[in-house]
């Protein structure tokens, strides 16, 4: 059970930063989307 | 640059995978509390990274305030923004580890509610950033910032101060680990500091980028579709 506590925070731990770069990701494409559309006007 | 950014991120994770071995299999046991006293090499690593974060965030307000650069306006912005996300991981997993070793999650002890007020001005920064708009809300944040920064040190030195539940610092505080548990913490340290450099220098160009495009637009929309002044 202890070891439970272990992974949970090393678990948490990369939840936190993996869904931070997931939303830089997702903020990226849509300023590509914005570049894009700014293009064609 | 552009082959620079895909190397270091290379080296990045195989110094992160290299760490977290050391973690897990390396280090040795502690005598007391077992395999969880290993979260001590996530937790300790991220509130170091986090204090230099809000430090670096400190250090460019100053500049910012001085010279009113937009460099230093991003780079005080990138900081903060992961600062937050490196305390925040601080924050969760102490009550993990605190729930078998001490028998809770949470105690008002000055460390743990210093450390929670701490990301609270730096939330708050951020909320400033993110939900004012006007000409004054990079100076505004930067002042925010700097007293923000204050708190800093406040939170490192609260277990020296103050009778705490908390343990003490492994470093410069009276406290001791045995060498291979501080040799493996230091390579946490320097595997979690190249993966904020990396974070944030992402951050970085995307802010650059959001900016040039909120730019454009401003443009856009005072020239009129077909290029002319409406």
């Amino acid at each position: 059970m202890r070891n439970g506590y272990l992974f949970a925070a090393y678990a948490v731990t990369w939840v936190i930063h993996i869904g931070y770069i997931a939303t830089i990701l997702s903020r990226y494409a849509r300023l590509k989307q914005e570049i894009a559309s700014l293009k064609k006007k | 640059m552009k082959i620079l950014f895909p190397i270091l991120t290379v080296l990045t994770t195989i110094l992160l995978a290299f760490a977290l071995y050391e973690a897990l299999v390396v280090a040795p046991t502690e005598q007391t509390m077992g395999d969880v006293q290993r979260i001590f090499y996530y937790h300790v690593p991220s509130a170091w990274t986090a204090f230099i974060l809000f430090f670096v965030n400190f250090g460019a307000s100053i500049v910012y305030l001085m010279t009113r650069k937009t460099k230093a306006d991003i780079v005080a912005l990138v900081s903060a923004e992961v600062g937050v996300v490196f305390c925040t991981v601080v924050l969760i997993t102490g009550p993990i580890w605190a729930r078998p070793v001490w028998g809770i999650w949470w105690t008002w002890d000055m460390r743990l509610t210093s450390t929670l007020v701490l990301w609270l001005i730096y939330v708050s920064y951020l909320f400033l950033r993110r939900f004012s708009s006007g000409g004054q809300t990079p100076a505004l944040a930067a002042a925010l910032a700097v007293l923000g920064a204050l708190c800093v040190p406040f939170v490192y030195f609260s277990i020296w101060f103050f009778r705490t539940q908390h343990p003490q610092p492994v470093m410069g505080g009276g406290g001791s680990i045995d060498p291979r548990m501080m040799h493996v913490l230091l390579i946490n340290w320097l595997a979690f500091s190249c993966f904020a450099f990396l974070v944030c220098w992402s951050r970085y160009r995307l802010e650059r980028l959001q900016r040039d495009v909120d730019q454009a637009h401003a443009l856009q929309s005072l020239l009129g579709p077909r290029g002319g002044m409406r």
